[in-house]
């Protein structure tokens, strides 16, 4: 029953959550928010004490159970344990001894990293922005692509009713931390049950350090236990000695797949006193590997990606070089982004103007992956605020459409020498034509010609100019970001002289 | 041969399979010569009223909507749905004035009418905060995306100067007959936005327009060979200054026009006419226009026309 009811939980969790990430038609409620927001890591950032009491309230009564109901990493891991066993028949899991030097210097380490301003680390090993950004950078894509098959086929009969949908890889260093850590989690949880969770999951760790005291524990009963094994053999954490009728509860994560297999009725989820100590006790072990296989995944990337942009610039005329990357509209500055964002890309996933990217090196080594604003897909809508209501981690405040119109990103830069109208002498005005606070305004030029002329003060950085400024091959209008979001000036209207229009003038 | 292919051949055949020959020879016909300019009006102004009122008393001018839209006929409609503006910061066609259209097409026996634009912002927002799709799809029609390139089907412009090739939306292209309805505004670059520089909305890249003479550009797409059946520009609510955009409800004048032609080149001289008794517009600076009027798809000259003014 127990193990039923975690099991039902579960897959409600995981569906909606997902759904959450890769909806792109807005069908999603906004409620569904509150399923981020309970999760560990964005409720510590955030400082969300009301989640956070939740959570230390649920795991001190039940243990774990986070790991198995609430964490979305974790139920996929559940998912893919499940599906091993069409694979492997007769599956049998053996008692480990606790890793606790290795997942208790990576749980130190994360900390240690993240108060030193290298957020990257805890990005790259917490669980729910792992799941973030598999379900952003993987799970959606095809999602999408299904959607735009069908919206194909639709397409064809004269049916409208689904769109076709771009889809853009916008990060290919995400993708590919995405892509290696679903391959890694996957992997353990297939072959090792949940090893990722009780020697790498900085999550984990943590709440294992709770659960050792949970009030309600899965307990053996030696007096009727025939150490049978069978409980053990079913147990994917590994954690159940039953020669010594003792289970290690800060690995435990609450699955009950034990309970049922008893045929004493031996083992069963009680009230206990807090009594067992994990034995410390350390081995050198695969994930150790895997942890650095990860990392080296990640330097090897580095200088490639560093190569590309260094080819970019042989170029060559110079384009314009931003100085401070733009970070999305709430987040007050990089070092807030810093402080509080984990990188699971909702807000990039939920962004409607494909205008937010996971930054690679823009706002230095700690922030990799953190959202940036860029303009090669799109702009920043003037009266959107999706991501900065959507930020389970504090790390985007939110907006109000009237405080969004003056909170200033970035300012406006406009390059003459590469202006279609300097150059070509033609009109053009596309730039002025998105501006939505007109900073940048056409102005009389020469021969009946325009020519954008800019007010950074009222700019607000939502870059509709740089997105579609139309010059080549290096564009005439950029954004450059702030580095503290600012109060953009309100413009100013001209004064609506009442017209009276009596006659139609021709 | 794929699914794809095999889907899409299916589609073709059905489609072909509903074009008959009377139908075909009308569109033959309105691309031509018009035999309008016969007996009734090259161009109804009208004053003073809603804008569905003051369609209503245009189109029965210029010889009801019967003259233009035949029975089982697929029609297109090309509003301006530009912005994520509401109606009243006029960056859109008024929906009422497109609500009002579609209706009077279905009257006039039209099988399916279909609506669209290749939007600036959001196209999700724009068709919602427009009001155009709801007013569109209440009054029967079927409002159709136009974010994504397969929309679009590249076509020739032998005429033209510059734009000598365009991928076009296949709604509009696949449509028997179509209606151009742009709203009176005020463009930072264009100088000024109406039925001509509305036809940049039917065209997937439009940085191309930006990039290589916009003014020329706006002209040589008018020179596609299927014209719209109808222009009626929406001067209800005129965006005087900041244009397409705008920032605020200062930069919109209430002036209660509507102006409906054939002649694209006729109807945009009458609106820029218009306008510039709100806000200054020589309308030697809106070179489109005069570019149109060279590449002869036609008549600046307004003294020369048959024009009807109605005041309400």
């Amino acid at each position: 029953m127990l193990r039923k009811t975690r099991i039902a939980i579960a897959l409600i969790m995981l569906s909606l959550i997902t759904f959450y990430f890769i909806d792109f038609a807005g069908i999603a409620p906004h409620k569904l928010k509150l399923l981020t927001t309970i999760q560990l890591a964005p409720a510590l950032l955030a400082l969300n004490i009301g989640a956070l009491i939740f959570l230390f309230l649920l795991t001190f009564l039940f243990g774990r159970v986070y790991c198995s109901a609430i964490c979305p990493l974790g139920i996929w891991q559940d998912v893919l344990e499940t599906f091993s066993k069409f694979f492997t028949k007769r599956k049998k899991y053996k008692y480990l001894k606790p890793k606790n030097y290795l997942r208790y210097s990576i749980l130190i380490g994360v900390v240690i990293a993240f108060f030193a301003g290298f957020t990257f680390l805890l990005s790259l090993l917490e669980p729910y922005s792992i799941f973030g950004r598999i379900a952003s950078s993987l799970f959606r894509p095809v999602y999408l692509y299904g959607n735009n098959q069908l919206a194909g086929i639709l397409g064809h009969f004269n049916n409208y009713s689904l769109y076709v949908v771009g889809i853009v890889i916008r990060s290919v260093f995400s993708f590919v931390i995405a892509s290696i850590s679903l391959l890694i989690v996957s992997f353990l949880a297939y072959k090792y049950g949940r090893l990722y969770c009780n020697t790498i999951c900085p999550v984990g760790s943590l709440l294992g350090l709770i659960s050792k005291y949970s009030i309600f524990k899965i307990r053996i009963d030696e007096n009727t236990c025939n150490s049978c094994g069978a409980c053990a053999a079913k147990c994917k954490s590994s954690c159940i000695d039953s020669k010594e009728h003792q289970i290690d509860h800060s690995r435990c994560v609450g699955c009950f797949n034990c309970l049922p297999v008893c045929k004493k009725k031996a083992i069963k989820f009680t009230y206990a006193f807090a009594s067992t100590s994990a034995k410390q006790e350390n081995k050198p072990n695969d994930s150790r590997r895997m942890f650095l296989s990860i990392t080296g995944a990640g330097l090897i990337t580095v200088p490639l990606l560093k190569a590309q942009n260094a080819m970019a610039s042989l170029s060559k005329n110079k384009p314009y070089k931003k100085q401070h990357p733009l970070s999305p509209p709430g987040s007050v500055s990089a070092d807030n982004l810093l402080k509080h964002c984990t990188a699971c890309h909702l807000c990039v996933s939920r962004c409607p103007s494909h205008v937010l990217k996971p930054a690679f090196t823009e706002y230095g080594l700690g922030g990799i992956m953190q959202p940036m604003m860029s303009f090669e897909k799109g702009f920043c809508n003037y009266d959107c605020t999706v991501c900065s209501n959507t930020c389970p981690n504090g790390a985007i405040l939110p907006l109000t459409k009237e405080e969004k119109h003056l909170t200033q990103m970035g300012r406006v830069v406009f390059t003459m020498e590469n202006c279609i109208v300097y150059n070509d002498e033609t009109d053009c005005g596309a730039c002025s034509e998105h501006c939505p606070t007109q900073a940048v305004k056409m102005v009389d030029y020469k021969d009946g010609l325009t020519i954008p002329s800019v007010n950074p003060d009222i700019c607000v950085g939502c870059g509709g100019c740089e997105y579609v400024c139309p010059a080549t091959p290096f564009k005439a209008i950029n954004v450059e970001g702030n580095v503290v979001q600012l109060k953009a000036k309100p413009f100013k209207d001209e004064k609506n002289k009442d017209v009276k229009v009596d006659s139609f003038g021709f | 041969m794929d699914r794809r292919d095999f889907l899409r051949l299916a589609a073709l055949t059905g489609l072909a399979s509903t074009v008959t020959p009377s139908e075909a020879f009308d569109l033959l016909k309105q691309t031509g010569e018009n035999e309008a300019t016969k007996q009734a009006y090259d161009m109804v102004a009208v004053m003073g009223g809603e804008p569905e009122v003051m369609f209503r008393h245009a189109i029965k001018e210029m010889g009801g909507m019967g003259k233009f839209v035949k029975k089982g006929q697929k029609v297109c409609i090309k509003p301006n749905i530009g912005w994520d503006k509401v109606p009243e910061l006029a960056g859109n066609t008024n929906p009422k004035l497109i609500g009002e259209i579609v209706k009077q097409c279905f009257d006039a026996g039209a099988k399916e009418v279909v609506v669209f634009d290749h939007t600036c912002d959001d196209w999700r927002k724009c068709y919602k905060n427009s009001g155009i799709e709801d007013a569109a799809k209440e009054a029967g029609a079927k409002v159709v995306p136009a974010h994504e390139e397969s929309y679009y089907r590249a076509i020739s412009l032998p005429n033209a100067k510059v734009l000598k090739t365009a991928k076009v939306h296949k709604a509009l292209l696949d449509s028997d007959v179509w209606i151009n309805v742009p709203i009176l505004k005020n463009h930072g670059g264009a100088k000024m936005s109406i039925s001509m520089k509305n036809m940049m909305g039917i065209v997937w890249d439009r940085g191309f327009f930006h990039e290589n003479d916009l003014q020329q550009c706006i002209a040589d797409i008018c020179s596609l060979a299927k014209h719209p059946v109808l222009n009626v520009v929406d001067a209800y609510r005129v965006l005087k200054s900041n244009g397409p955009r705008g920032r605020s409800a200062a930069d919109v004048a209430l002036a209660k026009g509507l102006f409906i032609s054939q002649d694209i080149v006729a109807v945009d001289t009458a609106a820029v006419k218009f306008f510039n008794q709100i806000a200054k517009m020589p309308i030697e600076q809106v070179t489109h226009i005069a570019n149109a009027s060279q590449l002869k798809l036609g008549n600046m000259n307004l003294d020369k026309m048959n024009i009807k003014r109605i005041k309400l």
